[in-house]
C-alpha cells in the first residue's frame, strides 16, 4: 500500500527529489504570502474588530498548524515504529520544533489579539488553553529527544511518546472544553472569518502549509547531510 | 529439555553500531560455549540478543525442544538463566529475602536454604545485601541463577570479583549444569575449566 | 505466590525501606498544602475556592516525585533484565509496578487529603468529594506516570524530564478531579465523576502495554 512512498524513502532518492522541489515550493510559498497580505489589507476593516482582525489571519492558521504538524509527527512516528525507517525518524524529529514554533506563534498572536478585544493578555478560553497544553506536549517531546544519546533509540522512544500524546490530545481537548464551560467561559475565540475575509484567510492557510513543508524538507535534508558528514568524518 | 541452540547469520547491532556480522554457531545440550573478545567486541550484546532482550539486526537464534522450535525473542527468554554484569541486589533486602523474591518471580519455591549452602552463603542468610562483599554478592547472584532452574545459562563474566575458591565454584556449577544436560554460553576472559568450545568475537574466529 | 504478587510485594517493601518514597511524597504534599496559604494569604473563603484544585495539583506532583525511579532503579542494578526474563510478561510486570506505586503513594496521599483540606476550610461534602476524586484519579497518575518512567528509565536526568512529558498528559485528570470538588461546592452536576473514572480506568488498562513497550525499547539499547 505504501510502496510508492518507500520508493522515495531511500535517503539518496529523497535528497534528489526534495532538492529539485524545494525552489519551486519556496517560490509558491512567497507568492501565496504576497497574495494573502494583499487580499487581507485590501479587505474592508471588520465593523467590530477593525484592523485587529488581521491578527486573526496570522493566528488562526498558526493554531490549525499546531495540530496539523502534530498529526504529521504522529504519522512519521508510526512509520518509525513499524518500518524502522531512518527517514521517518528524522521526519518526526524535525517536525516537533516547527510545530512548537507554530503553537507559540498561535499563543502570542492570540494574546496580541486578545489585548484590544478583551482588555487582557490572556484569557483561559478553551481553545487557548488546549493550545497551551499542546505547546507543552511539543516541549516534552523535544526534551526527550535531546536527552537520549543514541539516535535510533531516541527515535523509537519518542515515537511512543508521540503516539501516547496523539491518543491523549482529543481527551485533553474534550476536558478543556468541559472545564471552560464549567467556569462560565464562553468561546470568545470563535473569531468569525466569513464573508470578505474567507478568501484571504484560505490563501494565508495555504501559505502556512507551504511554509511548513519547505521548512520541514529543509530540516530533514540538513539532518541527513549532517549524518553523511559524520560518517565521512569516520563516526561508527 | 532443550536439545540445542542454533544461531544463524546473526548481526549484532547496538543502536546504530554494528558489532558482529554473519555469525553462526550451535550449542548442544551438555555443552558450554565461551565467548572471547576485546572489550566492546559485542560479547554482552550477543548474550542480550540470545536472551531475547536485544533484537537481532539480522539472522535468528532458535532453541530446539523436541520437535518444537522456539525463536520468538520473548519466548526464548523464558528458558534463560541470566547472570549479568550487575548483581541486581537491593541494599535493604536480606540475602534470603532477595533469593526468595527471585524464586517466586520465577515460579520456583522452596529450596533457598539449600541453594545458599551450595554457594557458601548460609551464614549470611539474614544479612542485608548492603553488607555483602563483591564476591559474596556474586555468590548470591549464582544462587539466584541456580534457583531459576532454567536450561540455558547466559553468563556475563561469571568469574568477575571472585577469589580462587569462588572461581572453582563457578567452574563446578557450570560442569554440573552441563552434566545435567543444560547449555551454557559465557562471556569470559578465563577458561571455563571444561573441554568447551570458544567463540572469538572481533576477528570472527570460531575455534572448535 | 504468583510472580505478579511477588513483584508487587517486593516493590511495596522497597518503597517502605529504600528512600521511603511514600513518606517523602506525603511530606511534599503536606508542604505544598502549607506553602500555598502562606503565599496566598489566610482568607479561608478564597482558600476554600482554590482548595480542590491546589490539593489535586499537589497530589499529582507528589505522586510524580517517586515515579522516575519506578523502572530506573531496577534498570540500573540489572534487576529489570531478570524481570524481563521471568515468566511474568513485561505488561504484567508494568501492571504490578503501577499497582505497587499506587498502593505506596496514591493511596496514602488520598488518605492524607482530608486532613490537609482543613488548611483550606473545605466543607464536609467538598472534603468527601476530594477524597473520592483522589481515590478514583490517582491510579491514573501512577499509570500515565509509568509510561513516562518507562520512556525515561535509562536517562541520568530522567527525573527532570519525566514531569515535563507526563504533566500535560495528566491535564484531564486534574480538571476532572478538581471538578468533582467544585460539584460538591456548587451543587451543580457536571459529570466529573464519570469522566474521571473513565479516564482513570482507560489509563490503568492501557498504560501497562505502553510502559512495557517503553521498557522493551530501553532494554534493547
Amino acid at each position: 500500500m505504501f510502496d510508492w512512498l518507500f520508493r522515495y524513502a531511500n535517503p539518496a532518492r529523497f535528497m534528489g527529489l526534495s532538492g529539485a522541489l524545494l525552489p519551486w515550493l519556496w517560490s509558491a510559498a512567497l507568492l501565496t504570502l504576497a497574495t494573502a497580505l494583499y487580499l487581507g489589507f485590501s479587505a474592508p476593516p471588520d465593523y467590530q474588530q477593525g484592523r485587529t482582525v488581521l491578527i486573526l489571519f496570522i493566528h488562526v492558521p498558526a493554531a490549525i498548524m499546531a495540530t496539523n504538524v502534530y498529526a504529521c509527527m504522529v504519522v512519521a512516528s508510526l512509520f518509525s515504529l513499524i518500518n524502522r525507517h531512518i527517514l521517518a525518524d528524522v521526519a518526526a524529529r524535525t517536525a516537533a520544533p516547527l510545530g512548537a514554533i507554530f503553537t507559540l506563534l498561535a499563543l502570542i498572536t492570540g494574546s496580541l489579539w486578545g489585548k484590544p478585544m478583551w482588555g487582557t493578555w490572556w484569557v483561559w478560553d478553551g481553545r487557548l488553553t488546549s493550545t497551551l497544553v499542546q505547546f507543552f506536549l511539543y516541549l516534552g517531546y523535544i526534551a526527550l529527544w535531546n536527552a537520549i544519546e543514541d539516535e535510533t533509540r531516541a527515535a523509537r522512544i519518542c515515537a511512543v511518546l508521540a503516539l501516547v500524546g496523539a491518543v491523549n490530545i482529543p481527551i485533553i481537548k474534550f476536558s478543556v472544553d468541559w472545564w471552560a464551560t464549567l467556569h462560565q467561559g464562553e468561546s470568545i475565540m470563535s473569531g468569525n472569518l466569513a464573508g470578505p475575509f474567507l478568501v484571504p484567510f484560505l490563501v494565508m492557510m495555504l501559505f502556512y502549509m507551504l511554509l511548513f513543508v519547505c521548512l520541514w524538507l529543509t530540516r530533514i535534508r540538513t539532518l541527513i547531510l549532517e549524518r553523511r558528514l559524520r560518517s565521512l568524518m569516520g563516526a561508527a | 529439555m532443550i536439545q540445542s541452540l542454533t544461531a544463524e547469520k546473526l548481526t549484532v547491532q547496538r543502536g546504530s553500531r554494528r558489532l558482529v556480522e554473519n555469525l553462526s554457531f550451535t550449542v548442544k545440550a551438555g555443552q558450554a560455549l565461551s565467548l572471547e573478545g576485546a572489550n566492546g567486541a559485542g560479547k554482552t550484546s550477543l548474550l542480550r540478543l540470545i536472551a531475547g532482550l536485544l533484537p537481532a539486526g539480522a539472522g535468528s537464534v532458535t532453541l530446539h525442544e523436541g520437535d518444537t522450535e522456539i525463536s520468538e525473542p520473548e519466548e526464548r527468554g523464558k528458558y534463560v538463566g541470566w547472570l549479568g554484569h550487575h548483581d541486581a541486589l537491593k541494599a535493604s533486602f536480606t540475602v534470603s529475602e532477595q533469593l526468595a523474591f527471585f524464586s517466586k518471580l520465577y515460579g520456583r519455591e522452596g529450596d533457598e536454604i539449600a541453594l545458599l549452602g551450595q554457594v557458601g552463603l548460609s551464614r549470611q542468610a539474614e544479612l542485608p545485601c548492603r553488607y555483602l562483599s563483591a564476591g559474596q554478592r556474586r555468590r548470591l547472584a549464582l544462587a539466584r541463577l541456580l534457583a531459576s532452574r532454567r536450561p540455558l545459562w547466559l553468563l556475563d563474566e561469571p568469574f568477575a570479583a571472585l577469589d580462587t575458591v569462588g572461581k572453582a565454584l563457578v567452574a563446578r556449577l557450570i560442569a554440573l549444569h552441563c552434566g545435567e544436560g543444560g547449555l551454557v554460553i559465557a562471556a569470559t576472559h578465563e577458561s571455563l575449566g571444561l573441554s568447551n568450545e570458544t567463540l572469538r568475537l572481533g576477528n570472527a574466529v570460531l575455534k572448535l | 505466590m504468583t510472580p505478579f504478587l511477588a513483584l508487587l510485594t517486593r516493590d511495596l517493601r522497597l518503597s517502605v525501606r529504600e528512600g521511603g518514597g511514600a513518606v517523602l511524597a506525603l511530606g511534599f504534599f503536606a508542604l505544598v498544602a502549607t506553602l500555598v496559604p502562606l503565599g496566598v494569604g489566610p482568607d479561608l473563603n478564597l482558600l476554600a475556592k482554590m482548595g480542590g484544585g491546589i490539593l489535586w495539583v499537589g497530589a499529582a506532583l507528589a505522586a510524580l516525585l517517586s515515579l522516575d525511579r519506578l523502572f530506573q532503579a531496577d534498570y540500573e542494578d540489572g534487576s529489570l533484565d531478570l524481570i524481563a526474563l521471568s515468566p511474568l510478561s513485561l505488561e504484567g510486570a508494568a501492571f504490578a509496578k503501577i499497582a505497587a506505586h499506587w498502593l505506596s503513594t496514591g493511596l496514602p496521599l488520598t488518605l492524607l487529603s482530608p486532613i490537609l483540606s482543613v488548611f483550606f476550610g473545605l466543607s464536609g461534602s467538598a472534603v468527601i468529594a476530594l477524597t473520592m476524586s483522589l481515590a478514583i484519579g490517582t491510579p491514573a497518575v501512577s499509570a500515565v506516570g509509568a509510561i513516562g518512567a518507562s520512556l525515561t528509565l535509562s536517562l541520568r536526568r530522567g527525573g527532570l524530564i519525566l514531569p515535563l512529558i507526563v504533566l500535560p498528559l495528566l491535564v484531564p485528570a486534574v480538571m476532572f478531579g478538581a471538578g468533582m470538588v467544585l460539584e460538591a461546592q456548587t451543587g451543580l452536576t457536571n459529570g466529573a465523576v464519570g469522566f474521571l473514572a473513565a479516564f482513570s480506568l482507560a489509563a490503568s488498562l492501557l498504560s501497562p502495554f505502553v510502559a512495557a513497550q517503553g521498557v522493551r525499547l530501553n532494554l534493547a539499547g
